[in-house]
C-alpha cells in the first residue's frame, strides 16, 4: 500500500488514538510536575490601644485568581514523586534504618499509601495470573471430555462472570459474602462466630478480592485453552496412545506443549487486565483494607471539590512505568520475531 | 497394568467431571440468586436467620401480600430514574461502537495491507495503549476538559471511550483482514478502481462477520465501563454502570438496597440476551488473536 494511501486510511483512528491516548500521557507527565498554589496569605497589621497585632489571613480571592490564572500550580519538578504519598524516599530509607530485618521492615512499608497500594496490586495480579491459568486449563480440559451437548451449556454459562460489568459482577458477589447474606451468614454458622465478617479483616478482604478476580477472569483463560484443544494434532495423540502414554502423560507431553503459545497470549492479557484492578474494590467497598494504584488514583481524582491532580498524575506516571516494565518482555520477543520474519 | 490405566482414565475422567460442575455453580449460582432476590424484600434477599427466608420469601408475603415482588423495580426504575441511565447508556453505546468500528475498520484494512515497518510499530504501540490502566488516562484528561468546559458531556465520553477501545479494536480488525486474500482487492485494482473503491467495494461486502465480532467487544467495553463513564460524566448524563455503583452508597444509608439489587440485575439483563444471541461470535472472537498466534 502507498504510504499516501496508507495516511488516509490510518488517520481517523491515530487522531483518536493520538488526542485521547497519547496526549492525556503528555498531559499525566506535565501535571505530575506542578503542584498546587498555596494559598496567599495577607498580614495585616491592627494597631489598637494596647500595641499592635499581627493577623495572617487567607486572601480567598486572590488565591482563587491565582488558581484561575495558572490552572497547573506552581512547578515543582520531581517533588511529588519522592514526597510522602509516592517514593517517599526519606521515610523508606528511615524504615530500612530502624528495622531489623525484612521481617519489620515490610509492615513498616505497608504504611505508606504508594506502596500499600503497589504491594496489593502486585500481589493481586501475581496470584490471581497463574490461578487462573491452571484452572482455566483444568476446567478446558474438562469440558472438552463432555459430551458435545453439555459444551455450548458450560460456555454460556462460564461467559457470564466473564462478561457482566466488573462492578455489577463483584456488587453481586459483595452482597453474597455479607454477613447478612448467603454465604456470609452461611459462613458465620459453620465457624460458630456471628462477628465473622469478611469486609471487617484486611486478609479476608485480600483473599475475597483474589477470588474475585478469578471467577471474573478464567472464563477468558477457559475458553482460550477449549478453544486450544479442538486443534490438538489427533495423530500425536493417537501415536502417544499407542507408545503407551497414559491420559496425564499425554497431557503434559503433548497437549501442554502444544498450548504452549497461547499460555503467552493469556499470561500477557491477564497480566494487563490484573495490574490495572479498579472495580472490584470500589464494589466490595474495601478500600479501608486494599487499595490498588488504580484506586489511588480515583480516590485523589474524587478528593471533594480539591482534585489533587499532582499526587493522582504522578501515581499514574509510576503506574505506567510499572506496565511498561510488565511488556517488556512481550515487546522484545515481539520485535525479535518481527526482525526474524523480515529477514 | 492395562487394567491399572484404565482405572486411573476414569478416575482422571471423574476429577475432571467434578471440577467443571463446581465450576459451572460457581459460575452461574450468584446471577441466579439475585435475579430471584431481586423479587423479594431486603428481609428475604439478606435473611441472616434462615436462607431458606429468601427461597419462599416469608418476609416478602408478610410486607406484600404474595411471594414476588416489583417494588426493588419499581422503585429504581421509577423513583430513583434509572430509566434515565438507560436512555444515556443506549445512546453513547450506540455512538462508541458506530464510530469505533468506522474508525478500526479504515485502520486495520491498511494495516493489513502495508507490510511497511511503520505499520508495525503502530500496533506495538496499540499494544502498550491497550495496556494503559484507564484511570491514568483519566486523570491526564480531567484538568484540560474542566478548562475548556467539556467535562460532563456525553459527546465528550463517547469520544474518549472510542479512543480507548481502538487499540483493541485495530488488533481484532486487523488480523480479521489479514485472512481476507490480497487478491481480491488487488485484481480489482488491476481493473482500475482505486484503494477505497476496491476497499468499499470488494472488502465492505465480505468484512461482515468480523465486524460484528469486533462490534461485540466494543459493545462490552462501553456498556461495561466504568472508570472513565464515572469520572467524566456529570450526573444528569450517566450512564448505567456508575448509576449502579452511586445507588450503592446512597440506597444503603436509606435502606433501599433491593432498588440497587433490582438496577443491577437490570443492567445485566441484556448481557444475558446478548451472550444468548452472539455466544459463537463471542467466542470465536475472544480466541481469534490467540490461535492465530
Amino acid at each position: 500500500m502507498k504510504h499516501r494511501t496508507f495516511f488516509w486510511f490510518i488517520l481517523p483512528t491515530l487522531t483518536a488514538m493520538i488526542l485521547f491516548i497519547a496526549l492525556p500521557i503528555v498531559s499525566v507527565m506535565i501535571q505530575s510536575l506542578f503542584v498546587q498554589h498555596e494559598q496567599v496569605l495577607v498580614i495585616s497589621k491592627s494597631c489598637g490601644p494596647f500595641g499592635c497585632q499581627e493577623t495572617t489571613s487567607i486572601d480567598t480571592e486572590a488565591t482563587a485568581a491565582l488558581r484561575e490564572a495558572q490552572p497547573l500550580g506552581r512547578f515543582n519538578g520531581l517533588g511529588t514523586y519522592f514526597d510522602r504519598s509516592h517514593l517517599a524516599t526519606a521515610e523508606v530509607a528511615e524504615i530500612w534504618r530502624t528495622s531489623e530485618g525484612l521481617g519489620s521492615f515490610l509492615p513498616g512499608l505497608m504504611d505508606l499509601k504508594f506502596y500499600k497500594a503497589m504491594i496489593f496490586t502486585l500481589t493481586y495480579t501475581f496470584t490471581v495470573t497463574p490461578l487462573v491459568l491452571i484452572l482455566g486449563l483444568a476446567v478446558a480440559v474438562g469440558v472438552n471430555n463432555l459430551p458435545n451437548a453439555l459444551r455450548g451449556v458450560a460456555i454460556f454459562i462460564s461467559l457470564l462472570p466473564f462478561l457482566v460489568a466488573t462492578i455489577v459482577g463483584s456488587m453481586i458477589l459483595s452482597w453474597m459474602v455479607d454477613g447478612e447474606g448467603i454465604i456470609g451468614a452461611t459462613l458465620q454458622n459453620i465457624f460458630n462466630d456471628p462477628t465473622l465478617s469478611i469486609k471487617a479483616s484486611t486478609p479476608l478482604m485480600w483473599i475475597m478480592l483474589i477470588v474475585y478476580g478469578v471467577w471474573h477472569t478464567l472464563p477468558f483463560s477457559f475458553i482460550t485453552f477449549y478453544a486450544g484443544l479442538q486443534t490438538v494434532p489427533q495423530d500425536t495423540l493417537e501415536a502417544a496412545r499407542v507408545d503407551g502414554a497414559n491420559k496425564w502423560q499425554t497431557m503434559i507431553n503433548v497437549v501442554v506443549p502444544h498450548l504452549m503459545p497461547l499460555v503467552s497470549f493469556v499470561t500477557l492479557m491477564l497480566l494487563m487486565d490484573n495490574f490495572r484492578v479498579f472495580e472490584p474494590i470500589i464494589s466490595f467497598q474495601a478500600e479501608a483494607h486494599a487499595q490498588s494504584l488504580s484506586t489511588f488514583i480515583q480516590s485523589d481524582l474524587k478528593e471533594a471539590g480539591n482534585p489533587l491532580y499532582a499526587s493522582a498524575s504522578a501515581t499514574s506516571m509510576l503506574t505506567i512505568i510499572g506496565v511498561v516494565i510488565l511488556l517488556t518482555p512481550v515487546l522484545i520477543r515481539t520485535w525479535r520475531d518481527f526482525n526474524r520474519k523480515a529477514h | 497394568m492395562a487394567i491399572k490405566a484404565e482405572n486411573r482414565l476414569t478416575t482422571l475422567k471423574v476429577v475432571s467431571y467434578i471440577l467443571v460442575a463446581i465450576w459451572l455453580i460457581i459460575a452461574a449460582f450468584p446471577f441466579l440468586w439475585t435475579v430471584w432476590g431481586s423479587f423479594k424484600v431486603q428481609g428475604d434477599f439478606f435473611s441472616k436467620a434462615d436462607w431458606t427466608n429468601a427461597i419462599y420469601g416469608i418476609f416478602t408475603t408478610r410486607e406484600t401480600g404474595g411471594p414476588f415482588t416489583l417494588n426493588g423495580y419499581y422503585g429504581a426504575w421509577i423513583e430513583e430514574e434509572f430509566w434515565r441511565n438507560v436512555i444515556n447508556t443506549t445512546v453513547i453505546v450506540f455512538f462508541t461502537v458506530v464510530i469505533s468500528l468506522t474508525f478500526g475498520t479504515l485502520g486495520g484494512y491498511a494495516l493489513a495491507r502495508s507490510g511497511y515497518r511503520y505499520a508495525f510499530w503502530l500496533l506495538m504501540a496499540a499494544l502498550v495503549f491497550r495496556a494503559m490502566p484507564h484511570i491514568t488516562l483519566v486523570s491526564g484528561y480531567m484538568l484540560p476538559f474542566f478548562e475548556w468546559n467539556i467535562w460532563g458531556l456525553k459527546g465528550t465520553s463517547i469520544i474518549v471511550l472510542v479512543a480507548i477501545n481502538q487499540p483493541f479494536t485495530l488488533w481484532m480488525l486487523h488480523s480479521f483482514f489479514l485472512n481476507i486474500p490480497k487478491d481480491m482487492d488487488e485484481s480489482a485494482m488491476v481493473d482500475g478502481c482505486t484503494r477505497f473503491q476496491a476497499f468499499r467495494h470488494v472488502i465492505v461486502p465480505v468484512m461482515w462477520p468480523g465486524v460484528i465480532t469486533t462490534g461485540l467487544f466494543s459493545f462490552l467495553l462501553a456498556y461495561n465501563d466504568y472508570a472513565v463513564t464515572s469520572m467524566l460524566l456529570s450526573k444528569p448524563n450517566e450512564t448505567m454502570v456508575p448509576a449502579v455503583a452511586s445507588f450503592l452508597g446512597t440506597v444503603q444509608v436509606q435502606g433501599n438496597i433491593m432498588f440497587a439489587v433490582a438496577a443491577v440485575v437490570s443492567a445485566t439483563a441484556p448481557l444475558f440476551v446478548l451472550i444468548l444471541f452472539f455466544q459463537r461470535q463471542i467466542v470465536s472472537g475472544l480466541t481469534a488473536g490467540a490461535v492465530k498466534g
